[in-house]
């Protein structure tokens, strides 16, 4: 039996999100909640044969019985008002906005340990594209000095919430960095490129190192990169690992898989992959819990 | 004299990139006690891109935002203390530490048709009482009538005025005039123009907007600033005075200035248009890469105008310096050659 999903946020993250559960397995969507009944997303929800309310979170919890994890695709400031009432409600969360709320998840390092929790924090889209690549740098190099993530993106994709967000974007990805790769000194960065035909998401990392360790930085990165491909398979090095003068250097170009929006969109993409990701892995939990 | 125009002189801030941010404080100390009797409405302050923007992509600052502001603001005292900041760069937080400083006038700035990031920054600015410019980066890449959209976006969230950038030096007194007159026109706070003299042009530009109804212009001292450099600072107000424009700078005092700062960056670089700086102004490149694009051509074996040229048909924005390695490391590719 899937898992059964309600998806509160009936924008660009909420859809894309919607088309990836609806195709996988495991997971199941009963309801997409957004606040206008002209709402495109809505539309392309019902268009797909699923629920949906206008009526935001009230309308959510007008169906609180039928579904077991929402994804939260609105706004910082609407998730914190949505988690308490949802927790307590004994729902589980996936927490898509940069809302420094949930435990922080790169489902690639830390997926299978979170399979429990009540609110899981998927960060940010440059968090999401960036970590794997910071954290397995520090891996290699204990010694690094500091970290710096910048990701740009294109400005279709780049919707109003993530707009009026980029501070918060900033804040919870620098928390994220430092917290998977250890290192106290970081900084994270977006650029939002209006170029057309739109521009791919691209992420840069670089780090200050002393003595890099090549070899295993190398080695460390490529494990990486092959485990996010399995959620994300656009996602691919543009850049080869490059040191010079005490500065690693390397660039990925996140394709996404076209489900909404365009597969320049990888921004969207690689948040909404590890997202559903996530609660697949959940999901198999619970039916491993349910077996024993 | 007909109208008054404010002189904005970001020569500590936008000249940082000519010397890779490694302003020291003495220099900011001794800039900001020489100018500070001349008459200019504001002296901005801070790493070239602004708060919060030292880092790896855009080259590390010598000093921290917080040690440069408060040398300048310690040394100021009849002109106003400005800074510049690009949200995805800057926090809302950097924008308390301003205030705290004492930073009398915050530029919140976007690429030009991107206003909507600079909503949340302008709002929370504005609920605490600072005085702040809109300003739309690399104002060559969107039409008089798209500039005007997101100029009205920016009136709305609370800006008290809206500042075009010629980021990229790329535009002519014509293309200038077009963009400042239907600007001010329709828009109901004051408006200004900040130059880039790659093509030469950044005095004929700043006039033309003056006379088409810009109050709000930028120099910098030596025209000291990113790539050609700046609008000449000196030459400007000169220029105005001569048009009959009352800017409030006493030019013989500013001259003075000049003399007594010979041994400090802004007055001992030379500011010149390089061949590299003419190839970036045509193409219409950020003139903040300059420095990121020679690095690169040599690190990775690449002719800088190929650069240049990649950059332009990606539509670069301001602050994509990434962009710059990505380009350099795709051209050194011998598929591509």
């Amino acid at each position: 039996m899937s898992l059964k999903t309600a998806i509160i946020g009936s924008g660009n993250i909420g859809c894309d999100i919607l088309c990836k559960v609806l195709a996988h397995p495991d997971l199941d969507c009963t309801l997409v909640a957004g606040r206008s009944p002209h709402s495109a997303g809505l539309a392309f929800a019902r268009e797909r044969g699923v629920a949906t309310t206008a009526d935001g979170i009230e309308g959510l919890f007008a169906r609180i019985g039928e579904f077991d994890l929402v994804f939260d695709a609105t706004s910082a400031a609407d998730h914190e008002r949505h988690a308490p009432r949802l927790i307590e409600a004994g729902k589980v969360i996936i927490n898509l906005t940069p809302a420094a709320l949930g435990q922080l998840c790169v489902p690639s390092l830390n997926g299978l340990e979170l399979t429990g929790a009540s609110n899981v924090n998927m960060i940010t889209c440059g968090g999401q594209a960036s970590i794997p690549l910071a954290a397995a740098i520090a891996r290699a190099n204990p010694a690094v000095r500091y970290i710096e993530v910048v990701s740009s993106i294109s400005a279709e994709s780049a919707g109003p919430a993530t707009r009026r967000n980029l501070s918060n974007y900033i804040t919870t990805t620098e928390q994220a960095l430092r917290r998977f790769t250890g290192c106290a000194q970081v900084k994270a960065i977006l650029n939002i490129n209006p170029a057309k035909p739109n521009v791919y998401m691209q992420t840069a990392v670089s780090a200050l190192i002393a003595q890099a360790d090549l070899a295993a930085t190398r080695r460390e990165v490529e494990r990486a990169v092959a485990l996010v491909r399995e959620a994300v398979p656009g996602y691919e090095v543009i850049v080869d690992l490059h040191y010079s003068e005490g500065r690693l250097f390397t660039m990925v170009r996140v394709e996404g898989a076209g489900d909404y929006l365009d597969p320049s969109a990888g921004n969207l993409d690689i948040i909404t992959a590890t997202a559903t990701h996530m609660a697949a892995l959940m999901a198999r939990g619970r039916m491993a819990v349910r077996a024993a | 004299m007909t109208a008054a125009i404010a002189i904005h002189d970001p020569t500590l801030r936008d000249g940082n990139h000519a010397v890779s941010h490694s302003l020291s404080l003495e220099d900011i100390a001794a800039y900001c006690r020489a100018v500070d009797g001349c008459g200019l409405s504001v002296v901005e302050v801070g790493h070239g891109n602004g708060l919060g923007a030292s880092s790896l992509q855009l080259g590390l600052a010598r000093h921290a935002d917080t040690e440069m502001l408060e040398t300048a603001r310690a040394n100021l005292s009849r002109t106003r203390l400005g800074i510049h900041m690009i949200p995805g760069f800057a926090r809302l937080d950097d924008i308390d530490t301003a205030l705290r400083i004492g930073v009398e006038v915050l530029r919140i700035a976007s690429h030009c048709t991107e206003a909507s990031v600079t909503e949340s920054y302008i709002e929370h600015a504005r609920a605490n009482g600072a005085y702040v410019h809109g300003v739309l980066m690399m104002c060559h890449m969107a039409s008089p009538e798209r500039l005007l959209e997101e100029a009205t976006k920016q009136q709305g969230y609370g800006a008290n005025a809206i500042v075009l950038m010629d980021s990229a030096g790329h535009l002519d007194p014509d293309s200038t005039r077009e963009r400042i007159a239907l600007l001010s026109s329709e828009l109901s706070i004051p408006l200004g123009f900040h130059g880039h003299n790659n093509l030469g042009l950044a005095i004929a530009n700043s006039l033309a907007a003056v006379q088409a109804g810009a109050t709000i212009v930028d120099g910098c001292m030596r025209g000291f600033g990113a790539g050609a450099g700046n609008t000449q600072l000196e030459t400007l107000c000169a220029v105005l005075e001569r048009y009959r424009f009352a800017t409030g700078v006493d030019i013989f005092a500013l001259c003075r200035a000049i003399e007594q700062l010979e041994s400090i960056a802004p007055v001992s670089t030379p500011t010149v248009v390089k061949t590299a700086n003419l190839i970036s102004g045509l193409y219409g490149v950020c003139s903040g890469f300059e420095k990121h694009v020679a690095r690169a051509a040599s690190e990775f074996g690449v002719e800088p105008r190929r650069i240049y040229e990649a950059l332009a048909q990606c539509n670069a924005v301001a602050g994509q310096e990434d962009l710059i390695i990505s380009v350099a490391s795709r051209l050194s590719q011998p598929s591509v050659a």
